[in-house]
């Protein structure tokens, strides 16, 4: 299904702005001056051959890969305005604002209900009418409400895994989120259940910017406004997504896209 | 060109066969053998030992008189001993687990921390004992109470407490743990909402098996100076008490031949007391088990 691009006016948001990011694992060097600016209410897709940073920017820009042992970062990433790396920008305020979904399907293994009404739980939502709102409201965003609506204290791990996918992308709507990052959410799903994902992106980029990794270049042409392509830690390209698929600039990329490498 | 060669392997076929059913036989008569000796000690201590279990022998105080002789301050002394080193050792124990799991980072003073955790499991009891000693009953002027006991017991078993819990936490994915930061929650909600649940039944049944560990040591008591003729309860932590293996060890050592009875009488009794821990123990493995 190919999605019409619709031109965006050149004054949309920039939620994200990455200036001159360098990134470090010990001493291998994963990011290198990385500028990107990443604009709101678009679906901007990531490119790359594996090992290319691709995961490590999506995951640095929630901090989360400051969970790897070793991480030391430079430059600077802005999100709506403020400087993520801040000393009094706390993680929890950011991660708050930025939900995440993974490569592989991650629910916890608890119920249906009690997965959804995590993150509200966290942040103090304990009104049991407010959390059953948004359990709906937030299975609903994610196309699996009519699925899951007569079964929500059985446990996620009784779901298929394309449905575990969308009960974790359900989860990280239900923190009402400005941002999504997706992981290559769909890599470890069947065809199926990835056109289902790919729809809900769709769906979703009404309400929310989403940033997607992706190994699959069909899928960044189908569902992205906007494509970066990495290749070695460096952004070799990005562009219109239509842009970068039909009309490449760099010959890394082109070779990359029509399947010469990676 | 065929590297196999049909007719030697065909050849070989046989002795192959032999040897691999030469090392079952071996094997079937370890265990056959470990089962055997279990099952002549139980055979032993019931027959000796089933003739004085009575309502008087849980009654009685320990005694001159074989017929007499009870088990009653060595029973309920065990128990103040658990009540005091079961929460001692799960506190410390799994607080530890939790800050080595999840707080601290991978360096080297904490690799060299963990490896002599797991050394110290391999510590002989009787090293507890006078480090109990030192530091419970003499520097901390405690006497032979349940509490220097207690805490020595806590020592003993806390690092087996320690890699039992650690071993429960590891197994935790990590994926269910990014989930939970992926949202903004803190460390320490993370660890209670996510890592705890699931890491609970390992925990648990570790601890159980560490203490009924603790309820079956008798040298660290030796040590302590524990005694074993005491006609009275103990009415808090600071009293002196005995307990159950003191009290098996003081009988079995005893000349009259009436009193070899009478410890296979309390050997029943803390057998019963560690199947029944250990039964808790596997009870709650099965029924929290979760699956990932």
């Amino acid at each position: 299904m190919v999605q019409q691009i619709d031109k965006k006016p050149e004054t949309t948001q920039i939620v994200y702005d990455t200036k001159g990011l360098n990134l470090w694992y010990g001493t291998n060097h994963a990011l290198k001056n990385i500028d990107l600016p990443i604009y709101e209410n678009e679906v901007t897709a990531i490119i790359g051959p594996s090992g290319c940073g691709k995961s490590t920017y999506i995951k640095t820009l929630n901090r989360m890969v400051e969970l790897t042992q070793g991480v030391k970062t430079s430059g600077e990433i802005h999100y709506r305005g403020r400087n993520i790396f801040d000393k009094d920008y706390t993680v929890e305020e950011l991660r708050t604002k930025v939900g995440m979904v993974f490569q592989k399907p991650n629910p916890f293994p608890k119920s249906i209900y009690d997965n959804i009404a995590y993150g509200p739980r966290i942040h103090g939502i304990k009104n049991k009418k407010i959390l059953d709102e948004i359990v709906e409201k937030s299975l609903r965003g994610a196309a699996i409400w009519d699925e899951v609506k007569d079964r929500l204290s059985t446990n996620a791990y009784s779901l298929s895994g394309g449905q575990q996918q969308r009960i974790c992308i359900a989860r990280a709507l239900a923190i009402e989120p400005d941002v999504i990052l997706m992981d290559e959410p769909t890599s470890a799903l069947d065809p199926i259940s990835t056109l289902k994902v790919e729809e809900l992106v769709q769906e979703l980029k009404k309400d929310y910017s989403i940033i997607i990794v992706t190994h699959n270049m069909q899928q960044a042409g189908r569902i992205s406004d906007k494509t970066a392509f990495f290749l070695n830690g460096e952004v070799v390209e990005y562009d219109e997504t239509n842009v970068i698929f039909s009309n490449p600039s760099d010959q890394r990329t082109e070779d990359y896209i029509s399947g010469r490498f990676g | 060109m065929r590297y196999m060669n049909n007719e030697a392997v065909m050849k070989k076929m046989n002795s192959r066969k032999i040897v691999n059913l030469i090392f079952k036989g071996i094997f079937l008569f370890a265990t056959i053998l470990a089962l055997m000796t279990l099952a002549v000690l139980f055979y032993r201590i019931l027959s000796q030992g089933i003739g004085y279990l009575s309502w008087d022998f849980f009654n009685n105080f320990a005694s001159r008189f074989p017929e007499k002789a009870g088990i009653k301050a060595a029973l309920i002394g065990s128990i103040w001993l658990m009540a005091v080193v079961a929460p001692v050792s799960m506190f410390l124990g799994i607080g530890s687990a939790i800050y080595l799991e999840e707080y601290a980072k991978k360096n080297k003073i904490n690799d060299f921390i963990r490896v002599n955790i797991s050394n110290l499991a391999g510590v002989p009891s009787v090293v507890f004992g006078l480090l109990g000693l030192t530091i419970f009953v003499r520097a901390l002027a405690l006497g032979n109470s349940v509490l220097a006991a207690g805490f020595t017991m806590s020592l003993l078993i806390l690092p087996v407490i320690i890699v039992a819990s650690q071993e429960a936490i590891r197994a935790v994915p990590s994926e269910v743990r990014a989930a939970s930061y992926g949202m903004g929650a803190t460390k320490w909600q993370t660890i209670t909402r996510v890592v705890l649940p699931s890491a609970i039944p390992g925990i648990l049944t570790g601890s159980i098996l560490a203490l009924s560990r603790a309820i079956g040591e008798t040298a660290p008591l030796v040590v302590i100076g524990v005694p074993v003729i005491i006609q009275f309860l103990p009415s808090g932590v600071f009293d002196t008490f005995t307990a159950l293996p003191m009290q098996i060890y003081d009988w079995a050592k005893r000349p009259q031949a009436d009193f070899q009875n009478v410890a296979s009488a309390g050997i029943i009794v803390l057998m019963s007391v560690l199947l029944l821990m250990n039964s808790v123990a596997i009870l709650i493995r099965n029924k929290f088990q979760k699956r990932y």
